[in-house]
C-alpha cells in the first residue's frame, strides 16, 4: 500500500523507499553499500508487498544493469548506491543517457576518496554525477537537504526521467539518509508516466518530435526495436556516420537544455539579505541555524544540481553583498556559483569548505562570514 | 519461417568477415527458433560487446546490445520485471569468460530462465586479435605475441559447476547438434548455456597457422573431442581444451527451479 497522506517520522532512506513507491517503482536491482544500504533493505520488504521486485545483484554493474534491462519493459526502476558503487555505475549511467532509458539512481553521499570514511558524511561526488561517465551525455541531479526532500525528490526524480527519458540521480548524503524526522505525505501527489508507444516501430523507434523526447516503445509489444550504445539514426540502427552522431548527441543534450525550466528548482530564504549563503544537502541545517541568530544571512538551497539552475542563481545573488557557498568538497558546486554570480557582477564570492566526516556547524559558519568581514 | 522472417533484410549485408562461424549460427539459430514456435514479438534479444554481439542488430525483434560484459546483467533484468518475455543472449568468450564473467556464473547460479548463446572464438576478435580467457595455452595473439602462457577457462564445466540447467558446447561444424542444443536451450526452463567453438581465421587462425576458413574447420575437427569419449579416458587425459582439445556435447540437462519460481 502506498503511503495515505499524513505526518510520518522516518530515517531518510525509509523516507526514500516510500516515494520511490509512491512514484509507481516496479524494479529496484542493489548492492550492498553504506549509508545507502537501508533503501534496499526497505524495498526487500516493500516490493513483493507491491507487487514489484526486488533482486540484490552480485555487483553494482549487475544492479544498474538489471534496472535499465527491467526499464525496457516499460517498468519504473531504481538502484541505490554511495561513492564506491557510484564509480562503477558511470558506464551504464552513460549508456542509459545515450538508450534515453528511464532509470532513478539514489547516491547517498560519503567522505572520499576511494573507501573514504564509509559510515561519514561527505559531497564529494557533485562532479561525478554530472561528468563521471565518458562523452558529453545529459544527466539530471537533484539533491536532498531533508527526509521531506527524501520523499519529495525521489518521486520528482521518477517523474524527471520518466518524462525526459534521462538518467536522473537524486544526491543525498549520510546524514540525510541516516537522520530521523517528520516528513508529510499530501493529499495530491504528482505522478508521471513515460509516455509509450504502440504501434510497430521497425524503422524509426527513435523518431521524435519538437519536445525532443522520443516516445517509448515497450519490449514484448510488437515494436521490434533495437536498442544500442553506439550511436544510431532514429531507426535505432548503428551508425558512423558522422553528421547522425552529432543530430544524436546534440539532441540528446537539448533535450535537457530545452526543458530547464521544468527541471531546474532552488529554494531562496530571505531574498533581500546581505550576505547569501548558497548551499545544499546536509549542511543546509547549519544555514538554517545561523539565519536564526543573524538576520544579514539569506539562503540559496539547490534543490537542482544539474543542469546548474544558472537563471535562478544569477537572479538570487545579483543583488547581494556577498556569496558563500558551503559544501563538504573542495568546491565542486563553487565553481559553478563563481561562474554564475561573477557573470552578475558579485564582487565577493567565498567557499566555506568542509571536507567531510562532520557537517559544518552553525557557529563555524558564522565565525567563517565573520572572519571575511 | 523465413531466414528474412527473422533476420533484418535492410541491414544486409551483415558486417562479419569472411570464414567467421557468426554466419553458419545466425543459420543454426534461425532454424532452431523457427523449431520452438516462439512469438518473436515476445521475445527479447540481449548482447554485451564484441562480434557475436553485432547478432541481435540484425534480428527482427525487440534487441538491446548492452555494454560490454553485462548482457546477463541486463537479460535477468528483463526477465524479471517481464516473466513472460522469452530472454536469449548472444554473447562472446570475452563478455562471458572475462569482463562479465561475474554476471556469468551468478546467472547459472540463479538459474535466471534465460538462454545463452556463446560463441566463443578463442580471441578478441573486434579489437583485432588479442588473447582472451579462452584462448589456447600457447596460442598466438597480438598480447601473447610469445604464446599465450596463462590457461583458459572452460565455459562449459563452468557453468555447469555455478548451477546452470542446460548445458551444451558443439562446435559450427555441428550444425544438426547445434540446432537442437539451441532449441532445447530455448524450451528448457531456467538458465541454459550453449557454447559455440567458431572459427576466426582473420584474427585467431592468422596468428596459428590457420589463415584459411577450411584450415580453422579441419582445426576444429581435429581438437573437438565427443564428451562421452573423453569421459571414458578418465581425468587424466582430459585436457579441458587447454592444449587445444574442446570437448563437446551435452555437459548437464536437469530441472532445478528457476529463480522467480521458488515458493
Amino acid at each position: 500500500m502506498r503511503l495515505p497522506p499524513g505526518t510520518y517520522f522516518m530515517q531518510g532512506n525509509e523516507a526514500c523507499v516510500e516515494g520511490a513507491i509512491m512514484a509507481g517503482l516496479r524494479f529496484y536491482a542493489g548492492y550492498p553499500i553504506t549509508p545507502s544500504t537501508e533503501v534496499a533493505e526497505g524495498l526487500a520488504m516493500r516490493m513483493p508487498e507491491e507487487g514489484g521486485v526486488f533482486i540484490q545483484m552480485e555487483d553494482e554493474m549487475a544492479s544498474i544493469s538489471a534496472a535499465i534491462g527491467a526499464s525496457w519493459t516499460g517498468a519504473k526502476v531504481m538502484t541505490a548506491t554511495s561513492g564506491p558503487g557510484f564509480s562503477l555505475m558511470q558506464e551504464s549511467i552513460g549508456y542509459a543517457a545515450m538508450t534515453e532509458t528511464p532509470l532513478v539512481v539514489l547516491d547517498a553521499m560519503r567522505a572520499g576518496p576511494s573507501t573514504g570514511m564509509p559510515t561519514m558524511v561527505g559531497q564529494g561526488d557533485v562532479m561525478q554525477s554530472r561528468y563521471g561517465s565518458h562523452g558529453d551525455y545529459p544527466v539530471i541531479v537533484l539533491a536532498a537537504s531533508t527526509i521531506q526532500d527524501m520523499f519529495d525528490l525521489t518521486i520528482r526524480a521518477f517523474n524527471l526521467s520518466e518524462r525526459y527519458r534521462v538518467p536522473t540521480i537524486l544526491l543525498s548524503d549520510a546524514e540525510v539518509g541516516h537522520m530521523r524526522g517528520k516528513f508529510t505525505v499530501p493529499t495530491k501527489v504528482e505522478v508521471i508516466d513515460r509516455a509509450v508507444r504502440t504501434d510497430k516501430v521497425w524503422h524509426d523507434g527513435f523518431a521524435y518530435d519538437e519536445s525532443l523526447v522520443p516516445r517509448f516503445p515497450v519490449f514484448g509489444r510488437g515494436s521490434r526495436v533495437h536498442v544500442t550504445g553506439l550511436s544510431h539514426d532514429i531507426a535505432g540502427y548503428p551508425t558512423n556516420d558522422a553528421e547522425v552522431h552529432e543530430e544524436l548527441v546534440r539532441r540528446l543534450n537539448d533535450k535537457v537544455a530545452l526543458h530547464r525550466k521544468d527541471i531546474c528548482n532552488v529554494e531562496l530564504t530571505r531574498p533581500d539579505c546581505k550576505v547569501l549563503v548558497v548551499t545544499y544537502g546536509s549542511p543546509t541545517f547549519a544555514a538554517k541555524e545561523a539565519l536564526r541568530s543573524s538576520p544579514e544571512l539569506g539562503m540559496l538551497e539547490l534543490k537542482t544540481i544539474w543542469p546548474f539552475p544558472e537563471e535562478l542563481v544569477a537572479k538570487a545573488c545579483s543583488t547581494v553583498e556577498e556569496v558563500i557557498v558551503m559544501e563538504m568538497n573542495l568546491g565542486q558546486a563553487f565553481k559553478e556559483v563563481e561562474r554564475v554570480a561573477c557573470a552578475v557582477g558579485c564582487k565577493r564570492i567565498r567557499l566555506f569548505s568542509k571536507l567531510g566526516g562532520d557537517v559544518p556547524s552553525p557557529s563555524e559558519l558564522l565565525r567563517f562570514i565573520g572572519a571575511g568581514g | 519461417m523465413e531466414f528474412f522472417d527473422l533476420f533484418r533484410e535492410d541491414r544486409w549485408p551483415h558486417m562479419f568477415c569472411p570464414g567467421c562461424g557468426i554466419g553458419t549460427v545466425m543459420n543454426c539459430f534461425q532454424r532452431a527458433f523457427a523449431e520452438t514456435g516462439m512469438d518473436q514479438d515476445r521475445t527479447v534479444f540481449v548482447s554485451g560487446i564484441g562480434c557475436s554481439s553485432r547478432i541481435i542488430g540484425y534480428l527482427r525483434a525487440d534487441s538491446i546490445h548492452t555494454t560490454h560484459g553485462r548482457a546477463l546483467a541486463v537479460a535477468t533484468g528483463i526477465k524479471l520485471a517481464n516473466p513472460d518475455l522469452n530472454v536469449v543472449v548472444f554473447s562472446g568468450d570475452g563478455d562471458i569468460g572475462a569482463i562479465g564473467g561475474n554476471h556469468f556464473i551468478n546467472a547459472a547460479r540463479r538459474n535466471i530462465d534465460i538462454s545463452v548463446f556463446c560463441i566463443n572464438n578463442y580471441i578478441y576478435g573486434m579489437t583485432g586479435g588479442q588473447a582472451s580467457t579462452t584462448t589456447p595455452y600457447k596460442s598466438y595473439s597480438t598480447t601473447t605475441p610469445y604464446g599465450n602462457k596463462e590457461y583458459p577457462f572452460d565455459l562449459a564445466e563452468l557453468a555447469v559447476t555455478a548451477g546452470a540447467n542446460y548445458v551444451a558446447r558443439w562446435t559450427v561444424r555441428n550444425v544438426k547438434e547445434l540446432m537442437g542444443s539451441m532449441q532445447k536451450a530455448m524450451q528448457k526452463r531456467g538458465f541454459s548455456f550453449v557454447e559455440i567453438a567458431s572459427p576466426c581465421p582473420t584474427s585467431f587462425g592468422r596468428r596459428n597457422h590457420m589463415p584459411e576458413p577450411k584450415q580453422m574447420f579441419e582445426w576444429l575437427k581435429i581438437v573437438s573431442v565427443r564428451r562421452e569419449k573423453s569421459q571414458a579416458w578418465g581425468l587424466d587425459q582430459l585436457d579441458l581444451n587447454m592444449g587445444g582439445q574442446i570437448t563437446i556435447g551435452e555437459f548437464v540437462e536437469r530441472n532445478r527451479m528457476p529463480f522467480g519460481m521458488i515458493a
